[in-house]
């Protein structure tokens, strides 16, 4: 397959990758104070978000019954986590009798080993990947490269990422980070394309050269958005025609998805299907909606030879058994980003790991240790946005809290600790309370000037660095509401 | 003649009392007699959005008792303040059965000041302002209460305004209480973006229901040098100006 193209080489078609994942090792007040100060993605993050939610909203309005429907979503993959085991097994049968090999990942570096081994088995030299966010989180690309296995991602975003070296920074458009011209650098200096910010002429320049990839692949690598208990079925939704070129060209097709991804049945996929793509890109349907039973069957004349299976836990099943375990229902479709305040004016690097923006940083922390993610859940105004326009409803801000409220006892501050203990003090003592607020009423009214604080000392300077503080009335509603009430 | 309870909530209690005196007096305009539980402190919230959840049920189970030795409909002007005591202290209490029910209890009689004054006649309308009023929807009234036509039918209903829409006014304006002081760089950028669609909306007044956000946006104006009144929806639909002699502008830092 694909021998007549081999020979006529195309720069840049499988290049050297050496420096895949970067992960940042900033704290994350210095990544957001990066992101803050960087105009272009300001603006980028604006933009695209802006039109992401538009083109959501438009989406949803052809669904008259979107709410029942969300419900039902969200039942079918909250029962199916319930039961997570069993279900797991059922589709591990289904997998195995339709001909695939199922893998069992706890651990990052097993998943990672899991596919090393399996390129090895199979004499695997050239990976063509499509679109898979769990592949990020194991940092897969590191994995193959050190085995010896040239990678490419072939999602355009994700080429791009590649190419330069950098990261994704939304799980469903990956360089929404980048401009149109900066897009047009890394091709002209990686693959030494002319300089042009035009997007179908840099999207000819990919696609001629993972035409080849496709083609010469001996390896196909895709996630999956669902899998279905009922069939064994992988369920791929796309909009490049990747997934299905990286899933049916190769002789070998791996599949890595999180034991998360479950859904009972192929009915309930047509409901998933109805509010995934509106979630995600504001489309009815995405250009290519693939489902997989199996590999190559006896009388088929095309499809790979062999399908793996992996499912990876990676902390999924610590998850579950957390206060945040509903978080496992997220069907990665970034529509909480689009709307989250916090991610779009910080993007998504600054939320330091793979998955960011609402659902990161509740994710992030479950996966990864609260300890040393502790910062996310607090990098929120609990809006509700998320929760809003999620098409499960998960409950991210009551997950934030739950998070906070695990955190609190270390990673408050001093000062904060010592406030809430004598906040617990005077709160059930109204003379107490009255006499504490006073105490602080006319100190921030002694720095006033003209019914303004400009400055405001100790722990809550941060709010003076940009906003001033109205200064606290000469006598509080409880003092005028006695005067009225003893005059009258 | 019906008595209401008013849980005046921290902030309109040390820093916009005349808000507190609005919301009286719009009640007592539709026929109540106004009650102020005198034993009332903090809701909680503060240290339930902080994580401190032994604090915010120490405030929630005084609230509790404060609020359920009264009688009638008790109203606060706070859609945060309100959605705590309506939503968040069930879930403080939810392996707690007795608080619970307490909870549900003084819950049931409680509800946010636009909604409670919405679900009357108009407002017996005085002297009409001409004002160009910008309408912001506090989050946790708008999504944790799910009340939002209600204060914008409120504002329609005051003869001379003109409600001017705000470009994406379901957007946080960044205060969320810790957020702004932990978090102020990313609070900041929220607050500026809010302020830019506050001008370019036109208004010369900023309402919302909320005096967190209010405190917020108008700290963020004043530091700018821009001449925006910032004032709670009661002070709005009082329109007298209580003696203040500035035609009812009010609003914070006009004291």
């Amino acid at each position: 397959m694909g021998t007549e193209v081999v020979g006529t080489e195309v720069v840049g078609a499988w290049p050297h990758c050496e420096n895949f994942l970067q992960v940042s090792t900033q704290t994350f007040p210095l990544r957001v104070a990066k992101a803050l100060d960087d105009p272009a993605l300001q603006t980028a993050l604006r933009t695209m978000s802006g039109h992401l939610r538009t083109r959501r909203a438009a989406a949803f309005e052809s669904l008259p019954d979107a709410d029942t429907i969300r419900d039902h979503a969200r039942h079918a993959k909250l029962d199916t986590l319930r039961d997570l085991a069993s279900n797991l097994e059922t589709f591990e049968a289904r997998v195995i009798a339709n001909g695939g090999v199922v893998h069992w990942a706890e651990t990052a570096a097993d998943a990672n080993q899991i596919v090393v081994d399996i390129a090895r088995h199979h004499a695997v030299q050239r990976v063509a990947k499509g679109k898979s966010m769990v592949s990020e989180e194991t940092h897969l690309n590191d994995a193959l490269a050190a085995a010896g296995l040239s990678v490419v991602e072939t999602d355009l975003g994700e080429y791009i990422v590649q190419l330069a070296g950098d990261r994704p920074s939304h799980i469903v458009a990956p360089i929404i980070h980048l401009s149109r011209a900066e897009v047009g650098r890394v091709m002209h200096q990686h693959l030494h394309t002319p300089l042009t910010d035009d997007p179908v002429t840099l999207g000819g320049y990919a696609r001629e050269r993972l035409r080849h990839v496709f083609l010469e692949a001996d390896m196909g690598l895709t996630g999956a958005n669902f899998g279905v208990v009922e069939t064994g079925t992988i369920c791929l939704v796309t909009n490049e025609g990747n997934g299905r070129m990286v899933s049916g060209l190769p002789r070998v097709h791996v599949v890595l998805m999180g034991i998360e991804k479950l859904i009972p049945t192929l009915a309930d996929l047509d409901r998933f299907l109805k509010v995934l793509p509106r979630s995600a890109t504001g489309q009815k349907l995405t250009a290519y909606t693939t489902l997989i039973h199996g590999p190559r069957r006896p009388d088929d004349d095309c499809g790979p030879q062999a399908l793996h299976v992996v499912l990876i836990d990676n902390g999924r099943t610590r998850l579950m058994a957390s206060e945040s375990a509903e978080i496992l229902g997220c069907i990665r479709c970034g529509a909480c980003m689009n709307v989250c305040p916090v991610y779009t004016s910080i993007g998504g690097h600054a939320y330091g790991d793979t998955y960011p923006g609402p659902v990161g940083a509740v994710v992030t922390p479950g996966l990864r240790g609260l300890h040393e993610w502790a910062d996310l859940p607090s990098a929120s105004s609990l809006c509700g946005a998320c929760r809003d326009v999620c098409p499960v409803r998960l409950d991210i801000p009551r997950m934030l809290l739950a998070l906070r409220a695990q955190a609190a006892p270390w990673q408050a501050p001093a000062w904060l600790n010592a406030a809430m203990r004598a906040f617990a003090a005077v709160v059930t003592r109204p003379a107490a309370y009255r006499l504490a607020n006073r105490v602080m009423r006319l100190a921030l009214r002694r720095r006033a000037r003209e019914g303004w604080v400009t400055h405001v000392p100790g722990p809550a300077a941060a709010w003076t660095t940009s906003r001033d503080l109205p200064a606290p009335a000469a006598k509080t509603f409880q003092e005028l509401w006695r005067e009225r009430s003893s005059t009258s | 003649m019906a008595t209401v309870q008013l849980f005046h909530t921290c902030l309109i209690n040390e820093f916009a009392p005349q808000a507190g005196m609005s919301v009286v007096r719009v009640l007592e305009r539709l026929g109540y007699t106004v009650e102020v539980p005198d034993a009332q402190t903090c809701c909680g919230q503060p240290a339930f959005n902080a994580g401190f959840q032994d604090e915010a049920r120490t405030a929630a189970r005084h609230t509790i008792a404060v609020l359920e030795a009264t009688d009638g409909p008790i109203v606060l002007p706070s859609g945060s303040c309100g959605d705590m005591v309506i939503h968040q202290y069930l879930a403080l209490f939810h392996d707690d059965l007795h608080w619970r029910e307490r909870a549900a209890a003084v819950a049931a009689r409680c509800e946010e000041f636009s909604s409670f004054v919405a679900r009357h006649h108009a407002v017996a309308a005085t002297a009409p302002i001409d004002a160009t009023v910008a309408y912001h929807p506090s989050c946790h009234l708008l999504r944790g209460l799910g009340i939002d036509a209600e204060p914008k039918r409120l504002i329609a209903q005051v003869p001379g305004v003109t409600r001017v829409p705000l470009a994406a006014e379901d957007e946080c304006c960044g205060f969320g209480g810790l957020f702004a002081i932990k978090h102020a760089d990313i609070s900041t950028r929220m607050l500026e973006r809010k302020i830019a669609q506050v001008i370019a909306s036109g208004a010369q007044r900023l309402v919302s229901c909320d005096m967190g956000c209010l405190l917020h946006l108008a700290g963020g104006l004043h530091r700018r040098g821009i001449d925006i009144t910032v004032q709670h929806l009661a002070e709005l639909l009082d329109r007298g100006d209580g003696g203040r002699g500035d035609g009812g502008r009010g609003g914070l830092a006009s004291l």
